[in-house]
């Protein structure tokens, strides 16, 4: 929120301790930007050298991979349960139907342009356009659903909006399971699948999508459009009397938080190269909901690490199968039980702010003393705010 | 916004007791103009025939007893219940069909009983939802961070710190809204409603919880606020030194009905008034 | 034909409604979708099987055991995932409603085996014959036990003094605990009547439907679900309404062919109820008050 002008005024801040020099001090927006941006692409080169040397083995990638597409599942859920503070139950529906969109796209635009399925792991220019595009129209396929589903349910509350939802999702589940025989060809393959999908997913093209997604989930919840959303969260009634177009708002988060979950559903069917539509059931809704819960709603780190935990952890446990799921079920039953709030609660990680308390020798052994409990609490909270 | 192609409607509404319209706002249109508004709950009259006419910058006051219908009035006059009867016209501008939210756009913002805060937002987020009224970026232009963003985001900063400093809460403008004191709690209700631009502020109850030297505070600045804004406000409060002190008007309900109107000093010895806060003198 | 197409359906309908019943006394009474509630048919239904073909034991036996086994079930869950979470934020209630699903159907799968189990016929008596008609016995009796257990339970929570402060409780669980109402253990109660009914549905599926196997709770319970928010969720008649309306909409979707399609219609059926009546069929509208 606050921006360049800080220099020439002091902050007088309620929850900003004062450092040595008695103003504290800020990164600059492009230089915060500029930090996470490199940040973000050394991680990005030095998990593709790893790969490339042999550091991470092919299984190992592909989990990554399917890391990567929990992430963006689990952040994009986050848009509608813990911004919009809505419950919806059938992510997964918006999952197919970005799957579906995205590899009925390319296969079909690959036969009419002669792309072959070596171009997509080569990464030729027209194979990579063809991606991008199949992952748009991903996205565009399930925010057209979500638009169609939210329009009924938003009208509903809680726990009808969650009912409303789920039963979308099975609708879609059904259509892709017997749209073929409605229409007389073959277009989504029924219950033997979706085949013949090239595999387009990488590490560099998920985990670049995991960071464009992120960002973008960022910048709008820190622009009037995520105020107003956050703003229906905590009072609906506020919100309209304060001039917020309710429906509108609810609508894009709902929409977003489809579009996403669709790109999500495209690096999925570029990851496995089979669609089934019994795998976008209402437990795959649940196990998205589950991370977002477990992580803390409302917070993006959150969602990101228990997608990261989760993922990885059955995959871990494959020796012990049989009672992985027993031992998923306790654990989440007493993570609810003793921290009903999720792991982080709403706790948001910035690294701005990192860098910024260590400029101005400001950490947490130092202000023990002298802060109020309420003001502490404020901040942890306030880390919706980029301060 | 009110489209140029509505018709603004005028007239002064006919009634029995006389428009008390301040002089100095008199040839202007009334800013807030209810006619003959009445609700009915499933055959229960909760309001009936309330009429009003707000001069631009008038202070108006509504007492009466708990249940009289004080609240509703308010909800009809912002739309959050739709009127079973009669008209709202916000500066000339019939409320029929509209929503919350336009109404709130058409010029008519409201604090409420119970504060509602957005109370995991800090007090700054608060006011800049109030903003969002004027703000005009585009999705795209926020999700990308284009050069309109940061022009809008410094522009609305300032404007936001500048209005906090209205009640001195600039200090506050990071904390948790949820984590305020209560007096400040109400005063950043206000100071919500006021972003979104109203010609009309209704305060419920704005001194409700409040100790008597807040109260004074609390005149001054309401004082304060029409002088500054050039609004008209309408208050709802039972503390009579706070309604006598500060209104230029003041209406008393009972059981949905509007049963005295005039000036504090004519109210105060109205029988009927008392009568309602009371109840009837026996007679032997 | 028809005959047996309407009995069919009802008797779908019926087991549909006794689950429909559970879901909506529970949800009545502490606002929670109690997702496990589908999977305590399953523990039921592996029971008889337990008993009976295990066991050797007479079926009698085996009914018993298993609506015993269910409302002990019930109210177990109950005070082991649920009681510590009644202050907490409800979202967190339902997650652990789901890691007690999760966790019911992944243990039946551990102890029994992904393979379903062939639950003994608990009766020789397949068909009667009214006035010429010759009428499965099992739907016939389904019918009958539902309309029975819908008496009864309608009877206790308006008659008795616990289904007084039942709903007490649902009404305002804090006015109820300041009147002296034990609110524990008037939940646990809710919980017992409602796992009991979702037992005696156990074994109507069971006789119905001969099998048992771990993930049977799944969609009978999301289809039982659906019925009771069709119906309007807290509402006794509206689990029956709704529950009958599911089990008829999905016989007559199959009986003209369409069977593949019946869960979509399932759905779509509840999302046009709930487009018309935002709260169901005999659903309370609630409004905040402003």
């Amino acid at each position: 929120m606050r921006h360049e002008k800080t220099e020439d005024k002091p902050v007088i801040s309620a929850s900003a301790s004062k450092g040595d020099t008695g103003v504290y001090r800020r990164l600059p927006m492009p230089a915060r930007y500029a930090i996470n941006a490199v940040v973000v692409l050394v991680l990005l080169v030095l998990g593709e050298l790893m790969i490339d040397g042999g550091a991470i083995n092919r299984y190992q990638s592909t989990v990554l991979e399917q890391v990567g597409i929990y992430i963006i599942l689990a952040v994009s859920l986050n848009i509608a349960t813990g911004y919009l503070g809505q419950l919806p139950l059938g992510h997964a529906g918006f999952m197919s139907m970005g799957a579906y969109g995205c590899s009925i796209f390319i296969i079909r635009m690959s036969e009419v342009l002669g792309v072959g399925a070596r171009d997509f792991v080569t990464g030729t220019p027209m194979a990579l356009v063809l991606v991008i595009g199949g992952l748009v129209v991903g996205g565009l396929c399930a925010a057209v659903a979500g638009i169609v589903i939210g329009i009924p349910a938003l009208r509903l509350k809680g726990d009808y909006l969650a009912i409303i939802t789920l039963a979308f999702a099975e609708i879609i589940r059904v259509v892709m399971l017997n749209i073929d025989d409605v229409l007389g060809f073959e277009l989504t393959g029924g219950a033997a699948g979706l085949t013949g999908i090239p595999g387009f997913s990488s590490f560099l093209l998920v985990f670049g999508c995991v960071a464009v997604v992120c960002f973008l989930i960022h910048t709008m919840m820190k622009s009037r459009h995520g105020r107003a959303i956050l703003a229906i969260r905590d009072n609906e009634i506020a919100a309209e009397a304060t001039g917020v177009n309710t429906t509108y708002y609810k609508t894009l988060a709902f929409v977003v938080s489809a579009f996403f979950a669709g790109v999500a559903g495209g690096l999925y069917a570029g990851c496995v190269g089979v669609l089934q539509p019994a795998v976008f059931g209402f437990m795959k809704s649940i196990e998205i909901l589950v991370m977002v819960v477990l992580g803390g709603m409302g917070s993006m780190l959150g969602s990101a690490l228990s997608a990261t935990v989760l993922t990885i952890l059955p995959e871990a446990l494959r020796a012990f199968s049989e009672y992985r799921m027993i031992a998923y079920a306790v654990v989440l039953i007493i993570v609810m039980i003793f921290r009903p709030q999720g792991l982080l609660g709403s706790y948001d990680f910035s690294l701005s702010r990192v860098i910024e308390r260590v400029m101005n020798r400001d950490f947490p052994w130092k202000r023990r003393d002298d802060k109020p409990a309420a003001e502490k609490d404020g901040e942890e909270v306030s880390a919706h705010a980029e301060r | 916004m009110p489209s140029d192609k509505r018709k603004r409607r005028s007239v002064l509404v006919q009634m029995e007791t006389p428009n008390l319209i301040p002089e100095r706002d008199l040839g202007t249109i009334p800013v807030l103009q209810a006619e003959h508004l009445g609700i009915d709950f499933g055959g229960l009259t909760a309001v009936d025939d309330f009429n009003i006419a707000m001069g631009k910058t008038e202070i108006s006051g509504l007492i009466g007893p708990n249940g009289a219908g004080k609240t509703t009035i308010f909800n009809l006059l912002t739309n959050v219940y739709k009127p079973t009867r009669g008209t709202v016209l916000i500066d000339g501008y019939d409320t029929a069909g509209k929503s919350v939210a336009e109404v709130n756009r058409m010029g008519i913002a409201r604090t409420f009983q119970n504060i509602r805060l957005f109370s995991q937002m800090t007090v700054e987020q608060n006011v800049l939802v109030g903003f969002g009224n004027t703000m005009s970026t585009h999705l795209i232009t926020d999700m990308l961070r284009l050069p309109g963003h940061w022009r809008q985001e410094a522009e609305f900063h300032e404007r936001a710190l500048e209005l906090l400093d209205i009640f001195d809460m600039r200090k506050y403008a990071d904390t948790q809204a949820g984590n305020l004191p209560y007096g400040a709690q109400r005063r950043l209700e206000i100071l919500r409603a006021l972003a979104t631009g109203p010609k009309v502020l209704l305060l419920d109850e704005p001194a409700a919880g409040m100790n008597p030297a807040e109260t004074e505070e609390l005149m001054e600045n309401i004082q304060k606020i029409r002088d500054e804004f050039q609004i008209a406000i309408l208050l709802i409060e039972h503390d009579m030194s706070l309604v006598m002190g500060v209104c230029e008007v003041v209406g008393v309900l009972d059981y949905g009905k509007i049963i005295a109107k005039g000036t504090p000093e004519q109210i105060q010895n109205d029988p009927r008034v008392i009568e309602a806060y009371l109840g009837k003198q026996e007679v032997k | 034909m028809f005959i047996t197409q309407v009995l069919n359906g009802l008797q779908l309908g019926s087991i549909y409604a006794l689950v429909a019943l559970g879901y909506t006394m529970v949800y009545g009474i502490i606002l929670l979708l109690n997702f496990a509630h589908g999977d305590i048919i399953m523990v039921g239904a592996y029971v008889s099987w337990l008993v009976m073909a295990q066991l050797g034991l007479p079926p009698v036996l085996a009914i018993v055991l298993s609506v015993a086994a269910c409302t002990l079930m019930g109210v177990l869950i109950d005070k082991v995932a649920y009681a510590p979470l009644r202050n907490a934020p409800r979202l967190s209630i339902l997650i652990t409603a789901i890691g007690v699903s999760y966790f019911l159907e992944n243990g039946a799968q551990l102890v029994f085996g992904a393979d379903a189990k062939v639950v003994p016929a608990y009766t020789d008596l397949t068909t009667i014959q009214l006035g010429g008609l010759s009428l499965s016995f099992p739907s016939v009796l389904t019918v009958l036990v539902t309309i029975a257990a819908t008496v009864a339970l309608t009877l206790v929570v308006q008659k008795t003094k616990l289904g007084k402060a039942m709903r007490a409780v649902s009404e305002d669980m804090g006015a109820a605990r300041l009147m002296g109402i034990n609110v524990n253990s008037t939940i646990s109660f809710t919980f017992a009547v409602g796992s009991a009914l979702a037992g005696i549905g156990a074994v109507l599926y069971a006789m119905a439907y001969t099998q048992a196997n771990p993930t049977m709770g799944m969609m009978l319970g999301t289809k039982a679900f659906v019925a009771a928010v069709l119906g309007g969720i807290g509402s006794i008649p509206g689990a029956v309404v709704g529950g009958l309306l599911v089990g008829f909409a999905e016989v007559f979707v199959t009986a003209i062919g369409l069977s593949v399609w019946k869960d979509a219609v399932v759905f779509l059926l509840l999302i046009i109820v709930l487009v018309v009546r935002p709260t169901g069929i005999f659903g309370r509208t609630m409004s905040e008050k402003v």
